[in-house]
């Protein structure tokens, strides 16, 4: 039974990880710029797109036909070869199998950028306006980012396979010292959670030990002053829509090998992610991840055969549940602070 | 005098005789003319005839919908006499003449029906009301199926199911209306689960990972009633949503349950999602209970072992129809549709291809499109040539009785086309069953409902 919850533990974790970076971003624009980002699974979505870009690039093929041989309906066949271990030798195929991971690189500056002309274009027309307007305002970028994408890359899913060498469980057990065996859990599930925790520390270490974090956390706390200071802090503010907009995508490309992106992967994980956002507490950085984990590994739970037995259906429903209960029990989330959406 | 000038000349009695005549007698018969004529569904007047395509071309089965799509074109080119001709000339006994159907060209409409049941019986709504379809065709779901096959017994409008595989199809939930090609569950199960104690032995504990809706129970339990019979024992059945992407909250139970089989009860990216993670999670390189663990995949079709790439290799399965089949038929379609789109035809391509045909065939051989002649023609009827031997369509229950494929996903395979392997040919005689067993009502042929 142990090495049962144990696997659930984990599975809850690798799920939570993406929630919580998902939130991380949403939170992030909520608690600098006060706007409640409804296109943030969208730019999820784009990251995701990045990567399977950035393959389409390095699997580029030449085609040539081989009179020699014939296909099975006669035709002369097709003789296919990679353009850029062509060019690159081995250094190429190591490139197109690290695709997903490569991606990561060109999609950092990509996001960054789309994050910034999102800010500098839409968003900062509606600062003023009433949340409501904010989010239809969002939500219709959601929409036409998914449109975009369906009309260039197709309804369907296109899967983007790990590299080899991280394919396969790796034996935890083992590791632990337990029987062999008995607790393995797939190594690119760890590595997404692994690069999620990165990834987290990463910007609260940025916001928490770089002037630029304390300024940016100051302008959270209270906006007015800072700018009495003589700091821009409008400037700041963009740079940390980027910021969330570069989070969002990351975890796109890296969840790419679990979840075959399609055009609507945006939409499926924005629902969840304002729900965690909720819990966690608006405008809480580390409500956003501690809400994050604590559904991912409630909903893993809750899958159980043995509890699914006894509640029916308590998988689908669970996270709403709890976001129920919080919400009545303490309607500011987990960790909300005192104010924010309490108007 | 003036009497005979007002009005009694021999003209203008015969005139208003006349008159008389043509308003109480003959006018209503021109004014009900066509109303006679339009006594059945969408009766076709012109010389065209439509077909309608209700096709998934977005959702889970939406490859499956992409091939059946293409095998619909090439069929109707097939039919109007265009291209090579395909299985039209192998098709044996066969009314076609390579001019459309009883001399009207064949042309279509399609709808997305993004493997939704819903949107499935919306779009073939549309298809007869808007666009006078006269036979609805496709489908790559059984929910789909069923759904739009009640509707078409509503309308009186035939209906030649694609890729479904549910035992309800034309077991419980028949029509009178709906005819299917493609096998069943049942019948994978009688296939498949003798080459399954061969390979893996009468002890064995299945888990059952199944799509929750029509053709994932039927499946489940046609396949467990097929293993249990060997002396498999059932450890657990877990329903799984269909479309579902993440399955590691369905695997990792699995992983200590005690079971030695994983038996995946999906289809399409299901499947392939499901087939994948699972691997993923190290499940064939396990031993549990003294043995190697296994995956099953009790129907597969080369799109999804394409998709799943290295995970399929090994796996066995059961298939309606492969490509590299050697018969005639099999290498006539497979040389048609190579030509014109560049790759093998799948499973679904060539039950699509097939029902087009033996649709034209049943009308041709009626001399009408008038539905219950055209499912008189299409019950009880026998032919060969179309790759799966001899085929007989029953009476009974509107099911195609025809040989069964068993697969194995080929271990060292020559080139992107070449992921499956013919391990055994089941003849029609052995998946055959007796139609009482699932019960349901095919229901009156007549009267014929009208449309609209």
């Amino acid at each position: 039974m142990f090495e049962v919850i144990f696997l659930q533990f984990l599975n809850g974790l690798d799920k939570g990880a993406a929630y919580a970076l998902i939130a991380l971003g949403l939170t992030l624009v909520f608690g600098t710029l006060g706007v409640v980002n409804f296109a943030h699974g969208a730019l999820f979505m784009l990251g995701a797109f990045c990567a399977v870009t950035v393959r389409m690039f390095l699997t580029m093929e030449t085609v040539t036909l081989d009179p020699e041989k014939l296909s099975p309906w006669g035709a002369p066949l097709e003789v296919r070869e990679p353009l850029v271990q062509a060019w690159l030798g081995d250094f190429g195929a190591v490139l197109v199998n690290y695709s997903v991971p490569v991606s990561i690189i060109i999609t950092i500056p990509i996001m960054l950028l789309v994050g910034i002309a999102l800010e500098r274009g839409i968003i900062k027309h509606f600062y003023k306006r009433t949340h409501a307007e904010q989010i239809l305002v969002t939500f219709g970028l959601a929409i036409v980012a998914q449109e975009v994408i369906k009309s260039v890359f197709g309804p369907n899913p296109i899967p983007q396979p790990m590299p080899t060498d991280l394919r396969g469980a790796a034996d935890i057990g083992a590791f632990l010292g337990m029987q062999a065996n008995v607790i393995t859990y797939p190594v690119w599930r760890l590595i997404y959670f692994v690069f999620a925790g990165v990834v987290i520390g990463g910007v609260f270490a940025f916001l928490q030990f770089t002037t630029f974090g304390m300024v940016v956390r100051a302008g959270m706390a209270d906006r007015e002053t800072v700018g009495l200071l003589g700091i821009n802090i409008d400037r700041r503010f963009t740079i940390m829509f980027g910021l969330a907009a570069v989070v969002a995508g990351m975890a796109g490309v890296m969840y790419t090998p679990l979840l075959p992106p399609n055009y609507h992967l945006g939409m499926d994980f924005l629902v969840l992610s304002f729900v965690v956002v909720v819990v966690g507490g608006m405008g809480s950085l580390p409500g956003a991840v501690a809400a994050g984990f604590l559904l991912g590994i409630l909903q893993s739970f809750a899958s159980m055969n043995q509890v699914k037995a006894i509640f029916p259906g308590i998988d689908q429903i669970i996270i709403y549940l709890v976001a129920v209960i919080i919400l009545l029990v303490r309607p500011r989330g987990l960790m909300g602070r005192r104010g924010v959406m309490e108007a | 005098m003036t009497i005979l000038k007002r009005g009694l000349s021999r003209r203008r009695v015969l005139q208003t005789g006349m008159a008389g005549i043509i308003g109480s007698g003959v006018a209503p018969l021109v004014f009900t003319k066509g109303a006679w004529a339009q006594e059945f569904c969408n009766n076709p007047t012109g010389d065209t005839v439509v077909f309608g395509l209700n096709l998934p071309l977005t959702g889970t089965y939406a490859e499956e919908g992409a091939d059946e799509q293409k095998a619909y074109e090439l069929a109707i080119a097939h039919i109007n006499g265009e291209g090579d001709g395909g299985l039209v000339n192998v098709l044996t006994p066969t009314a076609l003449k390579g001019n459309g159907i009883l001399g009207k060209k064949v042309t279509y409409v399609s709808s997305d029906s993004q493997t939704k049941s819903d949107v499935a019986r919306a779009g073939a709504t549309r298809m007869i009301e808007r666009d006078g379809a006269i036979m609805i065709t496709g489908g790559s779901s059984s929910g789909e199926a069923i759904a739009v096959q009640g509707l078409c017994q509503e309308m009186g409008v035939i209906f030649m199911a694609g890729l479904t595989h549910s035992n309800d199809t034309t077991g419980k939930d028949k029509r009178r209306y709906g005819f299917r090609h493609f096998f069943n569950a049942y019948q994978s199960g009688i296939g498949l689960a003798p080459v399954l104690g061969q390979s893996y032995g009468n002890d064995r504990q299945a888990y059952h990972l199944t799509a929750d809706y029509t053709w994932g129970w039927t499946q489940e339990e046609s396949i467990k009633a097929a293993t249990e019979a060997l002396g498999w024992k059932t450890t657990a059945a877990v329903r799984t949503p269909l479309g579902a992407t993440d399955y590691s909250q369905y695997l990792t139970p699995i992983l200590n349950s005690g079971a030695d089989v994983l038996i995946l009860n999906h289809y399409g990216l299901d499947m392939v999602n499901s087939l994948t993670q699972a691997v993923q999670f190290g499940m064939r390189d396990r031993q549990a209970n003294g043995k190697d663990f296994q995956i099953v995949t009790p129907l597969i079709s080369e799109l999804m072992a394409k998709g799943a790439g290295e995970s399929v290799k090994g796996i066995f399965g059961t298939s309606n129809w492969h490509w590299n089949l050697q018969d005639p038929g099999s290498i006539a379609f497979t040389k048609s549709f190579g030509a014109a789109y560049g790759s093998p035809p799948s499973q679904a391509a060539h039950t699509a291809y097939v029902q087009a045909l033996l649709y034209a065939d049943a009308v041709e051989r009626a001399g009408t499109f008038y539905p219950p002649e055209v499912i008189k023609a299409l019950e009880g009827h026998e032919f060969d040539g179309m790759g799966n031997g001899k085929t007989l369509y029953r009476a009974e229950d509107h099911q195609c009785i025809k040989s069964v494929l068993v697969v194995q996903g080929n271990e060292s395979p020559t080139s992107e086309f070449d992921v499956l392997n013919v391990v055994q040919e089941i003849d029609r005689d052995t998946v055959a069953y007796d139609p009482a067993i699932f019960g349901g009502d095919l229901g009156p042929a007549e009267p014929v409902p009208m449309c609209a």
